[in-house]
């Protein structure tokens, strides 16, 4: 598979290459605002982004991205029905308090969810708890149990399952490995719940 | 607002500078305000900046607070100390560019700096109109200044941008003339004050109406009320100021001494301070005119004045991209104010950017020289500038 834009980090190519032109996109989380800025360049997308912390909001908005300041949890909620074509959460799912309400409060605002998260089903994960017995600590999910913000870790099987109790379609899934989030990586055809550092879901209600 | 017009020295100035003057409603054409009365002619004061280019479509029109004038940046002379209000972030290369853009501030009616006001000749008496001066809106000021912007012959400003006061004055453009303004960047603002705010303003305005001078407002050949005014003015400049920035700029500092000394002299750092700032102020500043502004920033409220009550049906009638900005430590215009006009704005499905910015320095944080807001400023002005003419 041939990505646009080797520059950009690999999950996030990924992502942009679901995203057809002239899309209206909302990223949530959009940290400096690396995948807006492509997505607005590359794909002619309306973008705009939701952030938590000030000094990334100040440089999306001196790099001229329309970006808001506040809690994506709260800041969801305000929008009309409908409101984008695409709602974006990398890298984020696992750090969120509800994720089941926020997915629901995603897919009320966009016609499309895409999100995408580290998978916890990998096989180093799975390796680490068994002969060491400690919480497994790896490069996509580095901290401690007592300082990690990642209070959710899941499985791509876990997401499978959600999706299918809550009655979202999954419309495309890339189970993808990357060295730690950097630019190189692949995707994950064989195994991908064993081998697969990330996986990214685009549904639908 | 008070005076932190310190000179950013890293950057360049925009150098000499002079005051202009645009009179509207001329007779019988008087301008009707909101009050119903009819008021001519207007004169309103403005300086602009930079060069208009070909097109019409680099007009940035900057709007000022309470007491603050026309004077934003540069020099009228010389000999000036000091700088125009927001030297730091207008001028070459510097947050609102005047390489770039052609800017326009714009004095209001009903201030002492240039426009017609209280403190003004009334025509038809050939006398200040003191308390004959009718009370004046947001919505009037604004009125008279798109009479102005009209005069330079732009159809659109690139953007409208001011703080506090002069915040609600970017609002009231958005609302009012829709098509006349691409982006807005409303600062430390609010769409209604709260009853803090009144309190704090009605507290000012009495102190100066008891002074025995003010004279009901008459008082234009005779002792002026400076200390009904300076009083007003300390109390102002309590809410500008946050507890943290003061206790780090006076903590319980006293002034050249070590010791009480039991009396009421100030001896508080702070109390010298507010002191001074009183006394700068009546020099520059007319009693009648504080009267005026306060009340007419009491009686904003654009939910009620342009949305039957709703904020939302309020910000519908915008076209403006909007970036709005809160500063932390601001008591009086806090940041719940300015979220709730991004809330509004993202139900109306208008862009809107929002940031709140980590400042010490309470509600005057707009003021002080920030790269941060400079950075963001630029940058959401040069989106605009870049989509509007593409």
């Amino acid at each position: 598979m041939k990505l646009p834009g080797k520059q950009m980090r690999f999950d996030l190519d990924v992502i942009a290459s679901w995203i057809e032109p002239g899309a209206r996109v909302l990223d949530l989380g959009c940290g400096e605002g690396s995948l807006l800025e492509y997505l607005i360049q590359h794909k002619k997308v309306i973008g705009s982004g939701i952030e938590k912390n000030e000094s990334r909001v100040a440089k999306c908005i001196e790099k001229g991205l329309s970006v808001l300041q506040g809690d994506i949890n709260q800041e969801v909620e305000d929008y009309p029905d409908n409101s984008f074509d695409y709602v974006i959460l990398s890298q984020t799912l696992q750090q969120v308090y509800a994720p089941d309400d926020l997915i629901r409060s995603m897919l009320h605002i966009g016609k499309k969810v895409i999100v995408s998260f580290p998978n916890f089903g990998h096989w180093r994960v799975r390796l680490q708890l068994l002969m060491t017995g400690h919480a497994p600590v790896t490069k996509q999910l580095p901290y401690q149990w007592y300082d990690t913000p990642n209070i959710r870790v899941l499985t791509l099987k876990d997401f499978r399952k959600f999706a299918r109790e809550v009655g979202y379609r999954i419309l495309k899934e890339v189970a993808i490995e990357t060295q730690t989030v950097g630019r190189e990586g692949n995707i994950v055809r064989v195994m991908p719940d064993l081998r697969a550092t990330y996986g990214i879901f685009l549904i639908g209600s | 607002m008070s005076e932190y017009t310190q000179k950013d020295n890293r950057d360049a100035s925009v150098g000499m500078v002079e005051k202009k003057l645009h009179s509207i409603a001329e007779p019988p054409h008087e301008m009707v305000l909101e009050c119903g009365e009819r008021l001519g002619p207007i004169t309103l004061a403005y300086e602009t900046y930079g060069t208009l280019n070909s097109k019409k479509t680099n007009a940035v029109l900057i709007l000022h607070a309470l007491s603050g004038d026309a004077h934003v940046a540069g020099y009228h002379s010389e000999e000036d100390q000091k700088p125009g209000w927001w030297d730091s972030m207008v001028g070459p290369r510097k947050g609102i560019d005047t390489d770039k853009y052609f800017i326009i501030c714009s004095n209001i009616i009903g201030s002492c700096m240039g426009s017609t006001g209280p403190c003004t000749l009334n025509p038809k008496t050939v006398m200040p109109y003191g308390l004959e001066f009718p009370v004046v809106t947001i919505g009037d000021m604004v009125k008279a200044q798109k009479a102005l912007v009209d005069s330079l012959g732009i159809k659109q400003l690139l953007a409208a941008v001011g703080g506090s006061v002069g915040g609600m004055q970017v609002l009231e453009w958005c609302v009012r003339y829709p098509g006349m303004v691409a982006a807005a960047i409303p600062l430390a603002t609010t769409t209604r004050h709260s009853a803090l705010a009144i309190a704090f303003n009605e507290v000012a305005r009495q102190a100066i109406m008891s002074d025995p001078n003010w004279n009901n407002g008459d008082y234009y050949f005779g002792p002026r009320p400076e200390t009904g005014l300076a009083v007003a003015r300390m109390i102002g400049h309590v809410t500008y100021l946050s507890d943290e920035s003061m206790r780090l700029k006076f903590g319980r500092r006293l002034q050249d001494k070590s010791d009480f000394s039991f009396n009421f002299n100030p001896e508080f750092q702070v109390e010298s301070y507010l002191r001074h700032q009183g006394k700068r102020f009546v020099e520059r500043f007319d009693a009648n005119a504080f009267l005026y502004i306060t009340k007419a920033g009491d009686y904003f409220d654009l939910a009620e004045q342009h949305g039957e009550g709703s904020m939302v049906e309020a910000f519908s009638k915008i076209a403006a991209r909007f970036l709005i900005i809160s500063f932390t430590s601001d008591w009086l215009y806090p940041t719940y104010q300015s979220r709730e006009m991004v809330k509004a704005i993202k139900k109306t499905g208008r862009d809107v950017s929002f940031l709140e910015i980590e400042a010490e320095w309470g509600h005057d944080a707009f003021l002080i020289p920030n790269p941060r807001l400079s950075g963001i400023i630029g940058g959401f002005l040069n989106r605009v500038f870049n989509e509007t003419t593409r």
